[in-house]
């Protein structure tokens, strides 16, 4: 695939300045909108997660007119419903020498320094006010006998920072913003759409003015313009077919916003977590994650021999290989989530492997069961171990568990500037579908605290700046009725096609594809390789697919092939990214480069950029945005 | 495995909708239900065959889009599981199994097995929260909570919103729902100023919508996949009492 490289692109928004306080000059430098003009001001929000609903209630609760929607049936379904975890924040509660700048320096390193410092700094300082914000609405966080919240360390940080409730986190988050949202519904600032889907961003005279939505329940196709339009439509790990996101994820509304010319950044940074529940067979839709937080006391191990087939139970301690504990002898079993996930790769490529397929590592309580006895491992781990036995039948207090990594989280998203605005101005981007605070690998906990603090706090006061200058005043109809005819062929060119294959069979074969070839290790060869796939695989797609029903229903097929083949085209340029990239960093390893202990290597002096992508009918251009670290000085990162 | 599936099938609000049997085979006991269903999906769409529409999105039981009657049990026999997390190891091998959606007047039939719970959504609206706009809230630390409390605050708030509970009730009572997001803020200090407010603001909506009456049958707290216990409803009668005696 060719691509050309155009001019660079910079951040503009970030004030210079101390770091610690560039966040405090931007909110008073970004103009207000005063009160009585806020109600004349549209604003859609797309997506109902932690970033979406956070964002659309605060909207609400400012004054403006917001229009929210979601593809499910209620804003409470969103897949940040499932983080388990935690949240990371800088409160030091514990006083044990946690700090913003420890949290900012924590996320910088572990981003593999590729991402920006003031935004970063920023995410660091804000994670403080979610946790009062989430509390005050009534989030039950776990807490101690003393009445005050609890906290644990988790994903590698060395002070406890995470603050979490039971293994269900970012549900009562989730739940905490939707009731917010919910309110605002109720006070009339936010009008919501429930299962309407997001089918393209409507511009006109070079401004982000509306949407394009298809009601999944009747099939019509609408149109809602507004003054500004903000994204907060997530990942796309469900390029990969199996990933740990909701089945109905997916990159339609952030890829068409990039056709309509928003740039993406990164698009190869893709988190593997290394603590999923394995493959068990063809059939598998998804697949799930169990809590990092099992680390802390399980221990990973394979068989020192190959194909060894004995029960575990069978395997002497000597012939057993805990390889994180021997390999990363300060970290053991906390290693980073790359890390860790790259290691289980390596030793079942060995033929090391456990279970079906070989495709699978053991994580054992035995030892912590001894130690701690079962009471306190059922108390700390019970929901999770239950969870396990449900999905595969096992017990995990009589068997080690099974696990292999699995996709989990994007780090790569549309391109946006300190205020979170996409190069098309009017476009906001927030959450995981923006690429802009956790660099080429995000710490555990942190998914949860960017979400929020973009949707309470940064985008707020931001987009004010933006809206300042409105209302934009009349939406060109040509634009608005060039988004609906586009809209309208691409559903017609689908259901007439008329083959002998199903949606979900050509989106398995491409996931199967993606991560054989751009998965957790790459190579020029695999990348090679894949992007002369790809095409071929679309075409049989649009020549072959078969969607039933019609448009003018609920029709769940034809909502699942539109979001196909926009996949085919992001794995394009997810790939053609990863070719480019030639280092190694954070979740992107490139096999060609790795240092003696076959750990990554970066190439700071040719890539520490940003990669934004520029979709041109004559193909990708790269624009990079070169990164600079005045406060954290760029190491090789070493857990050693 | 060999099974039988006798499937509600119903095209739209005003059809009248009918059970249409169908034989899976090869179905693996490490299936997920839902899983079992894509199968039968996608030979329907290859045979030109309208498939079977049912809501369905995290499936790993949090998200609380799923949910079917089945074999007459709301998400299935397996206690305090969804019908996403529900494996057909848990089925014999030949068995007939009936899929059906949710029923109550308060959840319309959408299509097959996709129901409408906007109503719960509207409980919410109604005064499922607390009152503070972003960027007004004191430090987390300075009010202290019990840790007993925020723990039952805890139990009450992890209701997914699925709907069994309704689907259960012989009277179509939304009680459980309603009373565990009751709950989850009566029993925690920044749910105070607003809880009698918010108990008949939300009692009230939960009738306007037509669910019944409780009458303490305990059929929603059974199927309950998170196990909501039923004194919530006790607090929420109380908090609801309370309100009116005002």
């Amino acid at each position: 695939m060719k691509y050309t490289e155009g001019a660079p692109i910079q951040d503009t928004k970030a004030p210079a300045g101390p770091i610690e306080e560039r966040w405090e000059k931007r909110k008073f430098s970004a103009r207000l909108v005063n009160p009585a003009n806020k109600r004349k001001l549209d604003v859609i929000v797309v997506g109902t997660g932690l970033a979406g609903g956070s964002a659309a209630a605060t909207l609400g609760e400012l004054g403006y007119n917001v229009t929210s929607f979601c593809y499910q049936d209620s804003p409470r379904r969103a897949h940040s419903i499932a983080a388990q975890g935690g949240i990371n924040a800088a409160k030091n509660y514990r006083g044990d020498g946690d700090s913003i700048y420890r949290l900012f320096y924590d996320t910088v390193k572990g981003g593999d320094f590729r991402a920006r410092e003031s935004n970063v700094y920023r995410l660091a300082q804000v994670s403080v006010n979610i946790i009062d914000q989430a509390v005050a609405q009534g989030v039950p966080f776990a807490r101690e006998y003393g009445g005050l919240l609890d906290t644990r360390s988790f994903g590698g940080a060395q002070v406890s920072r995470t603050f979490y409730a039971r293994g269900q986190t970012g549900q009562q988050l989730l739940l905490g913003a939707y009731q917010a949202l919910e309110r605002q519904i109720a006070a009339g600032t936010v009008t919501m759409h429930t299962r309407h889907e997001m089918l393209d961003v409507i511009v006109s005279e070079g401004r982000a003015r509306g949407v394009i939505v298809r009601d999944m329940v009747t099939g019509e196709i609408e149109r809602h313009l507004a003054d500004a339009v903000v994204l907060a439509t997530g990942g796309y790990g469900n390029v990969f077919f199996l990933s740990t996101n909701a089945k109905g994820c997916n990159t339609t509304a952030i890829w068409r916003a990039h056709e309509r010319g928003a740039y993406f950044a990164n698009p190869c940074y893709t988190q593997i977590h290394p603590t999923c529940i394995p493959v068990s067979g063809d059939y598998q839709s998804k697949l799930t994650l169990m809590s990092e937080s099992l680390r802390n006391d399980g221990r990973v191990w394979v068989p020192l021999r190959k194909n060894d087939e004995r029960a575990p139970g069978d395997i002497p301690e000597d012939e057993r290989d805990y390889y994180l504990e021997r390999i990363y002898p300060a970290f053991g079993n906390l290693v980073p989530r790359d890390i860790a996930s790259r290691a289980a790769k390596n030793v079942c490529d060995e033929g090391r492997g456990v279970g079906p397929g070989g495709l699978g590592v053991y994580l054992d309580f035995r030892d912590a069961i001894d130690r701690l006895g079962r009471d306190a491992v059922e108390k700390k781990y019970g929901n999770l171990f239950e969870m396990y036995e449900r999905i595969t039948g096992e017990n995990p207090y009589d068997v080690p568990m099974r696990i292999y990594p699995a996709v989990h989280y994007t780090m790569g998203g549309l391109w946006v500037d300190y205020d979170l605005q996409s190069t098309i101005p009017g476009l906001f981007v927030i959450g995981e579908a923006n690429f802009s605070d956790h660099g080429a690998n995000r710490l555990g906990a942190s998914a949860l605290m960017q979400g929020l603090a973009d949707g309470y706090f940064v985008l707020p006061t931001t987009i004010g700046d933006y809206l300042a200058d409105g209302p934009f005043g009349e939406v060109d109809e040509e634009a608005v009725a060039e988004a609906e005819i586009k809209v309208r062929s691409k559903i017609d060119r689908l259901l007439a096609v008329n083959g002998t294959r199903t949606p979900d069979s050509f989106h398995r074969e491409l996931g199967k594809l993606m991560w054989d070839y751009c998965g957790m290790e790459r190579t020029e060869e695999s990348l090679r390789k894949a992007l002369e796939r790809i095409p071929e695989l679309r075409q049989e797609f649009w020549e072959n697919v078969k969607v039933s029903g019609t448009a003018e229903e609920l029709n769940q097929v034809l909502e699942r092939a539109g979001r196909v083949a926009d996949f085919f085209d992001l794995a394009e340029l997810m790939c053609l990214d990863a070719l480019v990239r030639t280092e190694s960093c954070g979740g992107h390893f490139r096999a060609e480069s790795q240092d003696a202990d076959g750990e990554a290597l970066r190439d700071d002096e040719k890539f520490a950029h940003v990669s934004a992508w520029e979709r041109t009918p004559d193909g990708p251009v790269l624009h990079k945005e070169p990164l600079e670290y005045e406060y954290v000085k760029m190491t090789q990162r070493s857990y050693k | 495995m060999n099974l039988t599936l006798k499937v509600w099938r119903q095209s739209g609000p005003q059809d009248k909708g009918r059970m249409v049997t169908y034989r899976v085979e090869d179905i693996s006991p490490d299936m997920s239900f839902l899983e079992m269903l894509d199968v039968l999906n996608e030979r329907l769409i290859l045979e030109g065959d309208d498939p079977i529409a049912f809501d369905h999105d995290c499936r790993e039981g949090i998200c609380g889009m799923c949910g079917m009657v089945i074999n007459g049990v709301a998400h299935g026999e397996q206690r305090a599981t969804t019908t996403c997390q529900l494996h057909m190891r848990h089925f014999e091998d030949g068995a007939e199994i009936t899929i059906e959606p949710w029923r109550a007047a308060p959840f319309p039939v959408v299509k097959d097995l996709v129901v409408d719970r906007s109503s719960f959504d509207r409980i919410i609206q109604a005064g499922g929260f607390v009152s503070v706009p972003a960027g007004s809230a004191p430090d987390a630390h300075s009010v202290p909570v019990r840790k007993e409390d925020a723990d039952s605050a805890f139990d009450a708030a992890t209701c997914i919103g699925c709907g069994a509970c309704v689907a259960a009730c012989p009277n179509g009572s939304a009680s459980l729902f309603t009373a565990a997001k009751i709950t989850h803020l009566s029993l925690l200090p920044q749910g105070q100023p607003e809880r009698l407010n918010r108990a008949k603001a939300m009692v009230d909506q939960m009738d306007s919508e037509g669910f019944g009456g409780c009458t303490n049958t305990g059929e929603c707290t059974a199927v309950c996949p998170k196990g909501i216990p039923l004194d919530t409803i006790a607090q929420m009668n109380a908090d609801y009492l309370k309100a009116n005696s005002k």
